[in-house]
């Protein structure tokens, strides 16, 4: 933690937890974040940024990372990845536990956080369900909570067995674990590369229909309602899956959701001729499950934008679009593609702060999400109205495989402070 | 002859091509076939160019029509069949059209298993590529193929209607032939197990039936597909003799087409499974003229790709 105090001056200060949306200025001193107005006198710090035309949020959370480390360090490391998360504006971070070998047990945990303490942003892992992510034997989740994990989740692969996710909830609810369940019915989707349709066709490529999410939505829909354990669905991608999600909200079931922006940004269009930038699992699906997902985030049906940042070098991208890895980069344009929607008037600035900040800290039960009261002294910094075109160069993470290089935006994050440290300025 | 400029540096999809390179292309092919007529079947239009085969699936009669053409235009030519799996064990598919790339070829023809590939080859090196199929995406040679055949025989393909029996969904011919048929101005509908027809068909442009006898009503071409034995891991259909009675084109399937239809198949037939013998071996029959116009298809593709005019 910085000695030094930190005055942020004339910014719109927006803290959805608090109920704050105002110009004023922020006084960060020995980790207390405390607001003055524009009538109130402002305090001497040692150091004053001038901010006027930002807007000064909560530290973004994002909860649904591949960090790759240990295993696949080439692609992206616990510090690379921080690195790139703070360019994006984001103070902290959770990552999936589908590393080679997993994040299954205790030691791995301590390890991610022993290698976390030379991260600019914060590091919360997430454990495994399933032993060595097999899908036969439940993980050790009071063992790996002990050490710091957040959250359960096999990410990257479905947990096929009902019986063993219908276990997991159970022995979730004694260390109140958050599960997080990558839905994908697997025999529907045999070898598909992107969703099953009118391009898949064309393109002549395996499809993988939006039953294969939909069905498998509702079954863990139904085990979080049958067991009573909160479930966090990620990466939800079609129309149908947020309408069996609203339904079961309004039912009261213990639901929360995810979403990434590809899947507000793109249609399975983006493929074009056989773009391995644009192949990830869920696929980018149509137009109507863009609106429909629009429509999810504006209703609260989805409660949070992660980006499933999935690193992959050329080695992997580089290839046969059948044979090519799923995934790609997301934390250094998410911020830019959620202004998006802010400007589109489908969300407001504070529903952006909701989803990208408030709503990852409340699921994951982490510190952070707000800016007051015990807020983190994590702060983001976004110039709504900055433009920039994102290219390969400028690529932070250590792998570039981004749909979205050479698109010119409008809004980005332009100061990340974490712990009261300044981590990020682009201002 | 037309005075159309072929403008096209690669063969990948016919969708790139419009109604006029095809006509260009039938009408280069048609010049050229009395070449492979004459007791000495060579000429020198492609003397010092390089072209090589690049196989990555089996192929008999693709890979022959391919190089006999390039032979009968006097071009060098080099077979390379490789298989995916080694590709697997290090060099990646870039890397070794980087190698090839290295050696100065002027044409690669490429046939792979993944769709899509041609265009990665497009992008990472510098020579001309020509799809000799790739995956379930196109077949552009053998589609040109056939329209050159039903043209010679009805004399035009506009307003024609062309019937397509089988499996749609992995068949890259039929892809290809509905994507060129509907540019021609023909009329294209498609028949198979339901399970075999992919989804949005109708938006390449052909109208799909779930009966073939609907599919093949009135029809002046009917074409049946090769049906894939080894596709073991998709439950499609229950058996290939439910499929011969059900789907299978045969005299009885051809009453209900124009009676001069002309029976195709792109080959290698299953006798008894997708056509019944007497069909594919009886008057209706081009299937063997098929194979005859894709040498001269492919000696066309050539010569256009570097740079021949249209009066050849």
């Amino acid at each position: 933690m910085s000695q030094e105090s930190l005055l942020l001056k004339n910014a719109r200060v927006i803290d959805p937890f608090s109920k704050t949306d105002a110009i004023g200025s922020v006084l960060v001193n020995k980790g207390e974040v405390s607001f003055f107005s524009q009538d109130q006198e402002l305090p001497t710090a040692s150091q004053e940024i001038e901010l006027s035309g930002k807007w000064l949020v909560p530290g973004l959370i994002d909860m649904h990372v591949h960090l790759r480390e240990p295993g696949e360090e080439y692609k992206e490391t616990i510090v690379s990845g921080a690195k790139a998360a703070v360019a994006g504006g984001f103070t902290a971070i959770a990552c999936m536990p589908n590393t080679t070998p997993p994040t299954d047990n205790q030691q791995a945990v301590t390890l991610i956080l022993q290698k976390a303490a030379q991260a600019d942003a914060k590091i919360y892992p997430v454990g495994t369900i399933s032993k060595g992510i097999q899908g036969s034997e439940i993980a050790e989740f009071g063992e790996m909570q002990e050490a710091g994990a957040v959250a359960f989740s096999d990410d990257g692969r479905p947990v096929s067995n009902s019986q063993l996710m219908r276990r997991a909830m159970e022995y979730g609810l004694n260390y109140g674990a958050t599960l997080i369940s990558h839905s994908e019915e697997l025999s529907l989707c045999h070898k598909g590369a992107m969703n099953e349709g009118n391009w898949s066709t064309r393109l002549g490529l395996r499809g993988i229909p939006r039953a294969a999410e939909e069905i498998a939505v509702y079954r863990d829909l139904a085990l979080a309602n049958y067991t009573g354990c909160p479930l966090h669905l990620a990466h939800i991608s079609t129309k149908e899956s947020v309408s069996l999600i609203r339904r079961a909200k309004k039912k009261g079931w213990p639901v929360t959701s995810e979403t990434a922006p590809h899947y507000f940004s793109l249609t399975e269009e983006a493929i074009g001729q056989y773009d391995t930038y644009a192949k990830m699992n869920p696929p980018l699906r149509t137009q109507e499950d863009v609106d429909a997902i629009k429509e999810g985030l504006k209703d609260g049906t989805i409660d949070v934008i992660a980006t499933d940042h999935a690193p992959h070098s050329d080695l992997e991208k580089t290839l046969e679009f059948d044979m090519a890895a799923n995934g790609i980069i997301g934390l250094e344009t998410a911020v830019s593609l959620t202004l998006n929607l802010v400007r589109e008037e489908i969300i407001s600035a504070a529903k952006m702060v909701e989803l990208l900040s408030m709503n990852p800290a409340k699921i994951l039960g982490v510190d952070g999400g707000k800016l007051f009261e015990g807020g983190a002294a994590d702060i983001t910094v976004i110039d709504p109205e900055r433009t920039y075109t994102y290219t390969r160069e400028n690529v932070v993470s250590k792998s570039k495989n981004s749909p979205f290089l050479d698109w010119d935006f409008t809004g980005k994050s332009v100061l990340t402070i974490v712990a009261g440290r300044v981590v990020f300025n682009d201002l | 002859m037309t005075t159309h400029r072929f403008q096209h540096k690669h063969v990948i999809s016919l969708r790139d091509f419009s109604p006029e390179d095809i006509d260009l292309v039938l009408q280069v092919a048609e010049s050229f076939k009395e070449i492979s007529t004459r007791s000495i079947k060579k000429v020198p239009t492609l003397r010092g160019k390089t072209i090589i085969n690049l196989f990555f699936e089996p192929s008999t009669r693709t890979k022959l029509s391919f190089e006999i053409a390039a032979k009968r235009m006097s071009a060098d030519t080099f077979n390379i069949s490789a298989s995916t799996s080694s590709a697997k064990k290090g060099e990646s598919l870039v890397d070794t059209a980087r190698n090839l790339e290295a050696m100065n070829p002027d044409i690669i023809i490429i046939r792979h298993s993944s769709s899509g590939v041609p265009y990665l080859l497009a992008n990472n090196i510098k020579s001309s590529i020509i799809n000799a199929g790739d995956g379930t995406h196109e077949h552009p040679s053998q589609a040109l193929l056939d329209m050159m055949t039903v043209k010679e025989n009805k004399g035009t393909l506009a307003g024609l209607k062309v019937a397509i029996i089988g499996d749609i969904t992995h068949s890259r011919v039929a892809h290809s032939n509905i994507i060129g048929f509907s540019k021609m101005g023909a009329d294209v509908h498609v028949a198979g197990p339901s399970t075999l027809i992919p989804p949005g068909i109708e938006k390449i442009g052909a109208t799909p039936h779930l009966s073939i006898n609907n599919a093949v009503k009135d029809a002046d071409v009917v074409m049946a597909l090769r049906i894939q034995k080894e596709r073991q891991e998709d439950p499609l259909f229950p058996s290939l003799r439910e499929y011969a009675t059900f789907f299978g084109v045969s005299r009885k399937t051809l009453q209900f087409a124009k009676p001069d239809a002309l029976v195709m198949h792109p080959g290698p037939i299953n006798r008894g499974i997708e056509m019944t013998a007497d069909i594919a071996d009886g008057s209706q029959s081009v299937i063997l003229e098929q194979v005859t116009n894709g040498v001269a298809i492919r000696m066309a593709l050539l010569y256009l790709i570097m740079g021949g005019e249209g009066g050849a």
